[in-house]
């Protein structure tokens, strides 16, 4: 915008600058998508969120009903109401969705994400990772004498809480799934 | 019962099933077992096009003309890459296509094979479905669901991309009755709760306005037909975007006139003033609202829209209607019929003497000329010397295009076809023998610059080799003449390359193409020039030489409201200052 000369907040603005840098609040929301699981539907989500210029926090996906060749795609997304709105309007309009759930304002809903990260050390930072990792009951899937894989499951705040404890401790890779969602109650 | 073919043979007897008449294609290494089909049969037309561009604005004409699909046959690689522009255009302005695509064997798919592309990822955002079909038995279901998918709902192009050993092989057949789209069900029925409220409001109104769109004209006559019913029963005024021009004829007591950046005083100004918009079948596109915060800024908006993204993307509405313009426009004339026609009649007497006021600036006037041929002036005349005939028209991308949304005037839908969310130049030559081919009787005329026509002039030959009459009205000044108009107002006055230098002889190029061209430079010629060009039995170029330097008025300046309008040769200079000037 700078290069532009365009003013934050300028009165001027029109259709092409329709955030308003004043007011709206950014607000994180988790959408349940179930897609037919055929060719090329992931392609279609995801070219929607680049070419539109939405944001993709977080993207999982995978068959939840082999007969039914149905896939589901939990996303993570941010922004002001109106552009949540509108992604949700836009993937409803792509031909292989069949439904567009957004957990955050349906009720509560249980978020999860699994990780795996690996901690490298030797003595007291050792011992002191095998510690922690039990206080977050997280479960050691690979061990050598310089080494662990831990697993943990949770919200992707607890997963960051771990990863943000472990990186003194010789926290050296990290592999995290994503989020995956569901609507709590029957 | 299932019968067995190749997938080639399907392709044909799919289309036929499908009632098509008409394919645009060229063929090419990938789809030569479907040309052999096609060498086979009678029943399907096969429109043979100089540039793969073309066959898609050609079939984009044919839809809008007609109201059918248009179906395009081109090969793989270059074939598809070709049609992406014409895909594009007919997704901005919902406009039902079926391409079909030739593709490498499956065998070497992936491997940089000769004319290899991938198809379906370059054309997944510029359709609005496309499927690569891998099984022959696959085929004949894919292209049934594909023409349900760009008729229905919002309309739109779809494509198929078709490999060479799918279309050789054999497979078994199944017909349009057999297919199912369970994620794809567009909704027709508007709430009725919603749209009783917005009866309640039309019944208190005191400044309403219709703001209709394409929505209108692709739902289809009886939408028109409706519309002008409610317009004549509330006795409410109606505007209409560059895409809707024709829903509502222009000769109607309650038209006051396109709106929008080249629209009319009136119009714009009752846009801003309103208190009730009704948005049907249009969305807000931001060549109709100017400055977002200060459009409409009293008015109560209610939006009939068939697509639920259309709503609330740039303009937020009181009132949502999601469903078909038709459906909901015949409910809405129910309940208000049922609730006693009532409307707020002394209101809107007093809203029609202030739109006559508005009127009265006649936005339109340009200083006339016995000396050059105004461009105004050459709509005006062609509008007179051909309006009996109900002449189908086609445009280019630019001020002519705009001089012709104003000073023609359309009294039926389907009958005005313009490149108008994508602004394709050259779109017009080739739609225009589009709809010539639909309509081989009809007067078929392109409103083109000579900047924009030349873009597709390859596709003259195709128009002589079908017998298309179509007449090429080519406004000349030489000019880039919408590029040079923003960079008088806005760029100092630096013609940057907005000159057309080296242009051909028209009339030379009409005989080289094995038709007639004419260029007319003198006023008192215009309608002579014109009536040899209507007369004439066969495809016609007549060069008209106008005014260089004329501007396109009115305009609402990028990043102004709609009551800041420029008007006529009021001083432009340094009229888009700031933030303005970086948009488009």
């Amino acid at each position: 915008m700078a290069a532009l000369n365009i003013q934050k907040g300028a009165s001027s603005h029109s259709a092409y600058d329709l955030r308003d840098p004043n007011a709206e609040i950014i607000e994180s929301h988790t959408l349940a998508v179930l897609v037919e699981n055929e060719p090329g539907v992931l392609a279609r989500v995801i070219g929607l969120f680049s070419g539109r210029g939405y944001n993709i926090d977080s993207l999982t996906v995978a068959e939840v009903d082999h007969l039914g060749h149905r896939s589901r795609i939990t996303i993570v997304t941010r922004g002001t109401p109106a552009v949540i709105e509108q992604i949700k309007a836009q993937l409803g309009r792509i031909v292989p969705v069949h439904d567009v759930h957004d957990l955050t304002v349906e009720g509560r809903s249980v978020e999860r994400e699994l990780g795996l990260f690996k901690v490298a050390g030797k003595g007291e930072k050792r011992v002191e990772a095998l510690r922690i990792a039990e206080i977050f009951r997280a479960s050691v899937v690979d061990s050598t004498l310089e080494s662990f894989v831990f697993e943990i499951t949770g919200t992707s705040e607890k997963l960051d809480a771990f990863a943000e404890l472990m990186r003194p401790l010789g926290l050296s890779d990290q592999a995290r799934t994503g989020v995956a969602a569901l609507a709590r109650g029957a | 019962m299932s019968r067995q073919m190749t997938g080639a043979r399907m392709v044909i007897e799919a289309l036929r099933d499908q009632g098509v008449d008409t394919v645009f294609g060229y063929p090419g290494g990938a789809v030569l077992p479907i040309y052999d089909e096609i060498f086979q049969q009678n029943d399907i037309k096969h429109i043979l096009v100089r540039h793969e561009q073309g066959a898609v604005h050609m079939a984009e004409g044919y839809a809008r003309s007609t109201g059918k699909p248009g179906v395009v046959l081109v090969t793989s690689g270059p074939g598809a890459t070709n049609a992406v522009t014409g895909l594009t255009d007919a997704l901005m302005d919902s406009i039902p296509l079926v391409v079909l695509t030739g593709q490498v064997p499956t065998f070497l798919i992936g491997t940089d094979g000769f004319q290899e592309a991938d198809t379906i990822g370059i054309t997944r955002p510029c359709t609005k479905h496309n499927w690569l079909v891998k099984e022959t038995d696959q085929l004949a279901a894919t292209i049934h669901k594909a023409f349900h998918i760009a008729t229905s709902g919002r309309p739109g192009p779809v494509l198929i991309d078709i490999p060479k050993d799918v279309q050789f092989a054999t497979g078994d057949y199944v017909g349009p009755k057999q297919i199912e789209t369970p994620s794809y069900q567009p909704a027709k029925k508007g709430d009725l709760a919603t749209i009783t409220r917005l009866v309640e409001l039309m019944e208190t109104a005191e400044r309403p306005i219709l703001y209709t769109g394409g929505g209108v004209i692709n739902s289809g006559t009886g939408a028109s037909q409706l519309l002008r019913e409610l317009a004549e029963a509330t006795g409410f005024p109606v505007t209409s975007t560059l895409m809707g021009l024709g829903a509502y004829p222009a000769s109607g007591g309650k038209w006051i006139g396109m709106l929008g950046m080249h629209g009319l005083y009136e119009a714009n100004m009752a846009m801003h003033d309103c208190d009730l918009m009704i948005a049907v079948g249009a969305r807000f596109d931001d060549r109709i609202t100017g400055r977002v915060a200060d459009f409409s800024p009293g008015s109560v908006k209610a939006q009939i829209d068939i697509d639920p993204s259309s709503i609330n993307k740039v303009i937020r509405v009181d009132l949502p209607i999601v469903g078909d313009v038709g459906h909901v426009l015949e409910d809405m004339l129910k309940i208000w019929k049922a609730r006693g026609r009532k409307t707020n009649a002394e209101g809107v007497r007093k809203w029609w003497v202030q739109i006559e006021q508005w009127k009265a600036k006649n936005c339109l006037g340009y200083r006339g000329s016995d000396k050059v041929i105004k461009p105004q002036y050459a709509l005006q005349r062609l509008q007179a010397l051909t309006a009996a005939r109900k002449p189908y028209i086609t445009t280019e991308v630019g001020q002519h295009q705009m001089w012709a949304a104003q000073f023609l005037h359309f009294d039926d839908p389907n009958h005005w076809m313009t490149s108008g969310g994508l602004g394709t130049m050259g779109y017009g030559l080739p739609a225009s023998i589009g709809a010539q081919v639909a309509h081989p009787e009809a007067l078929v005329i392109n409103v083109a610059g000579e900047a924009s026509w030349l873009m597709n002039m390859q596709e003259m030959g195709t128009a002589v080799q079908f017998r298309a009459p179509v007449k090429q009205f080519i406004l000349n000044n030489e000019r880039l003449g919408m590029v040079r108009q923003w960079q008088q107002l806005l760029h100092g006055e630096r013609y940057s390359q907005s000159w057309s230098e080296s242009l051909p002889d028209f009339v030379k190029l009409a005989e080289a193409f094995g038709c007639k061209g004419r260029t007319v430079s003198d006023p008192a010629d215009l309608d002579a020039a014109i009536q040899e060009m209507i007369d004439y039995d066969g495809p016609f170029i007549l060069d008209v030489l106008v005014e260089k330097h004329e501007n396109c008025f009115p305009m609402i300046p990028s990043g102004k409201p709609h009551n800041e309008m420029l008007l006529g040769e009021a001083a432009t200079e340094g009229a888009i200052t700031g933030a303005g000037a970086a948009l488009v």
